[in-house]
């Protein structure tokens, strides 16, 4: 008996070393796959490039920066990809994290047809929501444009947040809010006080999601915009000409944005131990 | 003992008036609908709690105890009956605007706040001047022995420490009844133990009504009061600890606390108040109180440790039953004999280890049980 202690760490010691590094390796290969092409990205925002296609390294240079308003239709629909996001994620939150609390708090009729309602805009084709939106709208009579794609920005990541905050107020101790109530808290206090920081980290999660899904949303946003230019459409359609690197910076300032808050939601939901 | 001055104010009642009782309930029913039927979880409970009195409402686990301390705290409302708190009717008041404070079996302490945060919670929502808060505050970490440790995070403590922050959580707001639904369920023995003498402590310090929620009997016996023994939604027996368990008033109470000997036989005849019972073809039981007739047959209890086991037959006045001895259990401090008598009834007797001990039984020995009249009971069956 002894004797099998040293023995066997001796055999497994070299085969756990020669397992781990495997494990780092793929570790690496893993991040490179996903960190590569944004890579690609930033660095080519950097780019000296001459002509109009920026794809092959010229040496490097900042003057694009100071150049990102070169293309007025670019700042425009930059402007609106912003406009939109921002008026989508507002009102998708809202609705969102009522959803989540309201499915992930109460029994009610209808609770089983409105997860489905929800998976169902989750899984279902982008293509097939677009087409479907359009030809709603068209039949409403609805002018398609700066409205029409909130509406639908809305639509498509309205779950993510519900999921996102229903996930928190399930693992959360009903009697918590109980106890507020208990110490002296009116229902709308113990909302603010209570509830709202508890669910907080999913309600800045599903935000983000949202965000980062209406940025850069390009199917659905192409059937329900009509005139109205954003960044992707923009994009789309400078590639027929060749993309120049100002489009690689707003990109990478986007990333960057995204970055932050996730690193910021992540510090301070450890912060306040939730 | 700056706490009882809000609590007591209002209930220092006029002389001779009597005392204004802490908690009322009144014919409180609950209703739940489960799966589309109706599931009494309290089915008509009347009970009254005095100010500064340490109440135990004592049940096995879903006899409604929960429900009945949530509908005091106004969590629950009631599908019939009136609660009375001060005696104001509560019954539809909402619990942030009741006088009392709760103490939940998960402490449900605010995650994201720190100690301090925590037990000032309630003073803040009451607009109390921060100063004050601050005061109260550091006196109540004091009184629970957690000065020190205001800017923990909950999950930063233990399991007892938790539990202290939440009992301070509740107490500083001076409630003029704090309730505390087994509010030791999640600790081990040893802390439990040490918890209990703690929660007494802080008892008699407050001052304050306290109504404990718990299945353990021999945390409501050493702690309480007075207990209400509760089953299946009823109240089986109310009374102080001593009562509860030298004079059960039903088979269930009886066999709920402690260990209990329940004793079936017919009454033969009624002797200067006391209830003679013949038991098997020697034996006798007297149970005093209770009128009884001759002829019916009833059930009395007696604790294993009022009986006394000889070889001889004992003196008149005494209950006796005779029998055989059927097992030995050494205890320690007792020995625990099990005597089957002639009618298949098995009888549990403690019986002290004294040191020069001579007249131990052993197994398979016929002999002689017997105890005084006063330590035997007849139940409602
Ligand atoms: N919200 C509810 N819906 C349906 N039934 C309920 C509800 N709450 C409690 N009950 C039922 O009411 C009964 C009493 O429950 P309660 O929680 O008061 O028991 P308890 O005495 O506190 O038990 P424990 O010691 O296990 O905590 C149980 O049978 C329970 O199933
Ligand atoms: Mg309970």
């Amino acid at each position: 008996m002894s004797a099998s202690g040293p023995r066997s760490a001796g055999r497994t010691r070299p085969r756990g070393r020669w397992t781990d590094r495997l494990l780092r390796i793929y570790v690496w290969l893993v991040l490179a796959w996903l960190f590569l092409p944004i890579a690609v990205m930033i660095v080519f925002g950097f780019n000296d490039t001459q002509s109009k296609s920026n794809v092959s390294w010229q040496g490097f240079t900042l003057k694009w920066w100071g150049r990102l308003d070169e293309y007025p239709d670019l700042v425009v629909a930059v402007r609106n990809s912003l406009l939109i996001a921002l008026v989508s994620v507002a009102v998708t939150t809202v609705l969102g994290t009522l959803m989540g609390l309201a499915l992930g708090r109460h029994r009610f009729r209808g609770q089983g047809a409105t997860n489905l309602a929800m998976f169902a805009a989750i899984s279902s084709p982008e293509l097939v929501m677009g087409a479907s939106l359009l030809s709603l709208f068209i039949s409403a009579g609805v002018e398609t444009g700066f409205a029409t794609v909130v509406i639908a920005h809305v639509l498509f990541s309205l779950s993510f947040v519900a999921i996102t905050v229903r996930a928190r107020v399930v693992g959360m101790d009903a009697s918590i809010e109980e106890a507020a109530r208990d110490l002296g808290a009116t229902p709308w206090t113990t909302f603010w006080r209570v509830t709202f920081p508890m669910i907080l980290p999913g309600v800045v999660a599903g935000a983000l999601l949202a965000f980062a899904l209406s940025i850069d949303d390009f199917v659905i946003t192409q059937f329900t915009s009509g005139a109205t230019q954003t960044f992707p459409l923009w994009i789309w359609g400078a590639t027929r000409i060749g993309m120049p690197p100002q489009v690689n910076i707003i990109g990478t300032l986007i990333f960057a944005v995204g970055v932050a808050v996730a690193v910021l939601n992540a510090v301070t939901a450890r912060r306040r131990g939730t | 003992m700056t706490e009882t001055q809000e609590g007591a104010g209002a209930a220092a009642d006029a002389p001779g008036a009597p005392p204004v009782p802490a908690i009322e309930l009144d014919g409180v029913v609950k209703e739940y609908l489960a799966h589309g039927e109706v599931v009494q979880a309290v089915k008509g409970v009347t009970l009254t709690i005095a100010e500064g009195e340490f109440f135990s409402l004592l049940g096995p686990s879903g006899c409604g105890k929960t429900t009945t301390m949530r509908m005091v705290a106004g969590f629950e409302e009631p599908t019939r009956g009136t609660v009375r708190l001060h005696g104001r009717d509560v019954t539809d008041v909402p619990p942030d605007r009741r006088d009392v404070n709760m103490v939940f079996q998960s402490y449900a302490l605010f995650p994201h706040m720190n100690v301090w945060e925590n037990v000032a919670f309630g003073l803040k929502r009451r607009k109390v001047p921060s100063g004050e808060i601050a005061r109260r505050v550091g006196e109540m970490l004091e009184i629970v022995a957690l000065t020190g440790r205001e800017k923990r995070r909950p999950r930063e403590m233990s399991g007892g420490q938790q539990q202290r922050v939440a009992l301070a959580r509740a107490l500083v707001n001076r409630p003029r009844a704090l309730l505390l639904d087994e509010p030791l369920g999640a600790l081990d023995l040893k802390l439990r133990q040490a918890m209990q003498i703690e929660l007494k402590r802080i008892q008699r310090e407050v001052g304050i009504t306290f109504v404990y929620v718990t299945h353990d009997q021999s945390e409501a016996l050493t702690m309480s009061d007075r207990i209400a023994v509760m089953n299946d939604g009823r109240i089986e027996q109310l009374a102080g600890p001593r009562e509860i368990y030298e004079r059960p008033a039903t088979a269930f109470v009886a066999g709920f606390i402690g260990t209990s000997n329940l004793l079936r036989g017919t009454v033969d005849r009624v002797e200067s108040g006391c209830a003679v019972l013949r038991v098997g073809a020697e034996g006798r039981v007297l149970a005093a109180e209770g009128a009884h007739r001759a002829g019916e047959a009833i059930a009395v209890t007696v604790r294993p440790e009022k009986i006394t086991i000889s070889t001889e037959e004992p003196a008149g006045g005494l209950s006796a039953v005779r029998g055989t001895v059927s097992e030995v259990v050494y205890l320690g401090l007792y020995n625990s004999y099990a005597v089957s008598l002639a009618d298949g009834a098995e009888v549990t007797v403690f019986q002290q280890n004294a040191l020069d001990s001579t007249s131990t039984a052993e197994r398979g020995d016929a002999v002689w049980l017997s105890w005084q009249p006063q330590h035997s009971y007849a139940i409602g069956s």
